[in-house]
C-alpha cells in the first residue's frame, strides 16, 4: 500500500518538475532569440561585426552616429539620416492617438453603460473583435479610398480652412496624401484594440461603485465621469498604449496611403523642437503635410536602394527604433502609474 | 433667461460652422506676404514636386531630389512604384513627375487623356539591362539572345543549366526577375522574346519575380546556380556579390558584348542597352516652376546623378533636345 503510494509521488513529483522545466524553456526562448536579434542588430549598426557581410565589406564603420538623428535623407549612406521619419511617426502617433482615443473609449462606454445587452449589441461586439483580426493591407486599401481620394467626390484637390487662434488650420480635400489620411487610417486600425481594451476595463470596475454612486443622486453621467472612468483609466491606458505600439510599427497600410519613400523635409516644415513654440503657424500645416514613418524608411533603406551599406544603415535605423518605441511606452507607463495612483476608494 | 442664453449659444455655433465652411482655404504665403512662412533659403512658393515610377529609375530620381534640394531649394518627394503604377499615377494627377524604364505605352496615353493629362517625355540617362550570375558560377560567361529566350520564354521547358549548354552543370536554374508591373521587364521580354499572341505572357511563370531590384541581387548573390536580370546601377553597386554575363545578339558566343559604360554609351550592348525615361505632366511643366526647374535639372546638373547612381550620361545632342522640348512646353 505505502510502496505503491510512494511510486505514485514520485511520479506525480517528477511530472511537476518536468512542467516547471518545461515553462521555464518558453519563457527563455523568446527572451534568448530577442537577445540574439538584438545583439546582432547592435553589432551591425556600430560596425563591430557584421555576420552577414561577404569579401571586403566595409564592417568596421559606425552607423549609429547622431547625424542619424539630426540628418535628412541621402542617396549618400555616409550622410543619410531619418530625422523626417522620427518627426513623422511622432506626429502621426500623436494625431492618430488623438482620434481614436475618444471614438474608442466612447464606444466602449456606451457599449458597456448605456447599450442593453440583445442581439443588436452581440452582433456589433462580434464584429468589433472580427475588425481587431483583419490584416492591416485592408485598411490601407481602405484608406486609399475613402480618405486619400475620398472617393473621387472632390474632383480637383482644394483645401478648406478652419480658423484657430494662432492662424489657419489647413484641411486637404480630399486629404491626398496627408497625414491626415495616414492618421484616419491608423486610427481604424487600432480603434477595435482600443475598444475591446477599455471594455475589459470598465467591466473590471465592480459594480458596487456604481450603486453607491447612484445611490447618493448622482447622475448617470456624473457616475461615469468621476467614478467608473478614473477607475478604469490604468487598464484603458494599457491598451491604448498596445495599440499605439502596433501603429508605430505598422508600414503596409502606410504605404498604400502615400506615405513618401524619399523625403527631405519634416511635416508642418518644423525641424527643431525649439520651432514648435517660435514657428506656431508650422503646426497647423502639419496635418495637411506629407509625411514619411520609420519602419517605411527602414524598408525603403532595405529594399530601395540600390548601395548595400544601406542595410547596415537600416539596422542602425531599427536600434533608433526601438529605443524611441521604448521611450514612448516609457512615457506611457508612467502617466498610467501617476493617474492610477490618485484613486483610492 | 435661459431660452435667451440657449439661443446665443446656437448663434454662436452656427456662426463658427459658417466662417468654417465659408474659408476657402489661402496659402499663408499669400494671405499675409508679410510675414514670409518660409525661412530657408528657397524663394517664392513650397510646392513639394511629386515624383514615382520605375524602381530603375528611382536612384536617380532620389539622387536629383536631394541635389535639387540641396542646391536650388527645390522641395520633392519620390516613391518607387514600379513603370506601370508611375503612369497610373501621372494619369490620376497623383504625381507630377514618373520614371520609367520603357516608352509609354499607348493604353497608359490613353489613360492619360481621359483625364487631360499629357505626358511629356524626357531620356535622362542610358542604361543596359544587365543579366547577372554568382560570382561562383565560372561556366556562364556568355549567353546568346537565343538561349536567353529558350530560357526565360513563356512555357520554357529548361530547368538545368546543362539544357542551355551540354557542358555546363547538370543543377537547376533558379531564375530571378522583375514582377510584370516592372518597365525592365517589358523591355526585356520586348527585346529577348519578342510578339506573343494577345493574352499571353510573354515570360515563363515559373521564376522568382520581385518589385524591388535589390530582392533580386539578393537572391542571385545567395545561390551559385542562380541567374537574373536588372538595371546597370545595381550591378555597379553590389560589383563584388555579382558576375555579369555578356549578350551576343548572333548565334556565335564570341561577339558577346559585356555591359560596362563605353558598351552602353555607344550602342554595342546589343539589344539590352535602353534609355531610361521621366514623363513629365504637360500642365504641371506649365504651371508650376518648381516642376519645370526640376525637369530642367534632370538633364543638367542632375547627369551627375545618373553617373554616380551607376547608368550612363546622356549624349550632348539628346541632352539639348529634352531641354529644347522643354522650354517649348514652357513657352507656349
Amino acid at each position: 500500500m505505502s510502496d505503491v503510494f510512494q511510486r505514485r509521488l514520485k511520479r506525480r513529483q517528477r511530472t511537476s518538475r518536468i512542467f516547471e522545466l518545461v515553462c521555464l524553456l518558453s519563457t527563455w526562448f523568446g527572451l534568448v532569440v530577442l537577445v540574439v536579434l538584438l545583439t546582432g542588430l547592435m553589432l551591425k549598426a556600430t560596425g563591430t561585426w557584421d555576420p552577414t557581410a561577404t569579401g571586403a565589406a566595409k564592417a568596421t564603420e559606425n552607423w549609429l552616429t547622431p547625424t542619424l538623428l539630426t540628418n535628412h535623407m541621402s542617396s549618400d549612406p555616409e550622410r543619410a539620416g531619418m530625422v523626417a521619419s522620427i518627426w513623422g511617426t511622432c506626429w502621426l502617433i500623436l494625431l492618430t492617438a488623438l482620434l481614436s482615443v475618444p471614438v474608442g473609449l466612447g464606444a466602449a462606454v456606451y457599449l458597456e453603460e448605456y447599450a442593453h445587452e440583445n442581439w443588436l449589441t452581440r452582433f456589433i461586439r462580434l464584429n468589433i473583435a472580427n475588425l481587431a483580426g483583419v490584416p492591416s493591407i485592408v485598411f490601407g486599401i481602405l484608406g486609399l479610398t475613402a480618405f486619400v481620394r475620398m472617393f473621387g467626390f472632390f474632383g480637383d484637390p482644394t483645401a478648406i480652412g478652419v480658423p484657430l487662434g494662432i492662424g489657419m488650420l489647413k484641411i486637404p480635400l480630399p486629404f491626398g496624401k496627408s497625414l491626415l489620411s495616414g492618421a484616419f487610417t491608423l486610427s481604424l486600425l487600432i480603434l477595435p484594440i482600443v475598444i475591446i481594451a477599455s471594455q475589459e476595463a470598465l467591466r473590471a470596475v465592480p459594480q458596487s461603485i456604481r450603486h453607491a454612486s447612484l445611490a447618493i443622486g448622482a447622475t448617470k453621467w456624473q457616475t461615469i465621469w468621476h467614478q467608473v472612468l478614473p477607475a478604469s483609466l490604468p487598464g484603458v491606458m494599457t491598451g491604448v498604449i498596445l495599440a499605439l505600439s502596433r501603429a508605430i510599427g505598422e508600414t503596409a497600410p502606410i504605404i498604400v496611403v502615400g506615405a513618401a519613400s524619399y523625403i527631405r523635409f519634416n511635416p508642418g516644415n518644423i525641424e527643431r523642437m525649439s520651432e514648435l513654440v517660435t514657428k506656431a503657424d508650422g503646426l497647423l500645416l502639419v496635418p495637411s503635410s506629407q509625411y514619411t514613418v520609420m519602419p517605411l524608411q527602414i524598408y525603403n533603406w532595405v529594399l530601395n536602394s540600390p548601395d548595400p551599406e544601406f542595410k547596415n544603415v537600416a539596422s542602425a535605423a531599427i536600434v533608433v527604433l526601438l529605443v524611441i518605441l521604448l521611450l514612448m511606452n516609457g512615457i506611457a507607463v508612467y502617466i498610467r502609474n501617476h493617474f492610477s495612483k490618485r484613486l483610492d476608494w | 433667461m435661459t431660452l435667451s442664453v440657449k439661443l446665443s449659444r446656437i448663434a454662436l455655433a452656427l456662426a463658427a460652422v459658417g466662417l468654417m465652411v465659408g474659408c476657402e482655404y489661402k496659402e499663408p504665403g499669400a494671405a499675409a506676404p508679410g510675414e514670409g512662412t518660409s525661412t530657408g533659403s528657397s524663394a517664392g512658393s513650397d510646392y513639394v514636386v511629386q515624383i514615382a515610377g520605375s524602381s530603375t529609375v528611382y536612384p536617380v530620381s532620389a539622387r536629383v531630389a536631394e541635389a535639387a534640394d540641396d542646391t536650388l531649394g527645390i522641395k520633392a518627394t519620390v516613391e518607387s512604384t514600379g513603370t506601370g503604377t508611375g503612369f497610373e499615377r501621372l494619369a490620376k494627377k497623383e504625381c507630377d513627375i514618373t520614371g520609367a524604364s520603357r516608352p509609354i505605352k499607348d493604353s497608359e496615353k490613353q489613360a492619360c487623356a481621359a483625364n487631360g493629362v499629357e505626358p511629356i517625355e524626357l531620356k535622362v540617362g542610358m542604361d543596359g539591362l544587365s543579366i547577372v550570375v554568382n560570382p561562383e558560377n565560372d561556366w556562364c560567361d556568355a549567353l546568346t539572345v537565343a538561349q536567353l529566350k529558350k530560357l526565360w520564354e513563356h512555357g520554357s521547358e529548361i530547368q538545368t543549366w546543362n539544357q542551355l549548354d551540354e557542358s555546363w552543370p547538370n543543377e537547376k536554374i533558379r531564375l530571378f526577375g522583375p514582377d510584370d508591373k516592372s518597365g525592365t521587364f517589358d523591355y526585356f521580354n520586348e527585346e529577348i522574346i519578342g510578339e506573343v499572341p494577345e493574352g499571353q505572357s510573354p515570360c515563363r511563370d515559373d521564376y522568382t519575380p520581385a518589385v524591388q531590384d535589390t530582392v533580386l541581387v539578393e537572391g542571385v548573390k545567395g545561390d551559385k546556380y542562380a541567374l537574373g536580370y536588372f538595371g546597370y546601377a545595381y550591378y555597379v553597386m553590389n560589383k563584388d556579390s555579382l558576375k555579369l554575363v555578356g549578350v551576343s545578339p548572333t548565334d556565335d558566343k564570341a561577339d558577346a558584348v559585356v555591359p560596362n559604360e563605353q558598351t552602353i554609351e555607344d550602342g554595342s550592348y546589343k539589344p539590352l542597352s535602353r534609355p531610361l525615361f521621366v514623363y513629365v505632366s504637360k500642365d504641371a511643366l506649365k504651371t508650376k516652376p518648381e516642376v519645370t526647374r526640376l525637369a530642367n535639372f534632370y538633364l543638367k546638373e542632375g547627369q551627375e546623378a545618373v553617373s554616380k547612381v551607376g547608368y550612363v550620361r546622356l549624349p550632348k545632342a539628346t541632352m539639348d533636345a529634352g531641354l529644347e522640348k522643354i522650354s517649348e512646353v514652357v513657352g507656349q
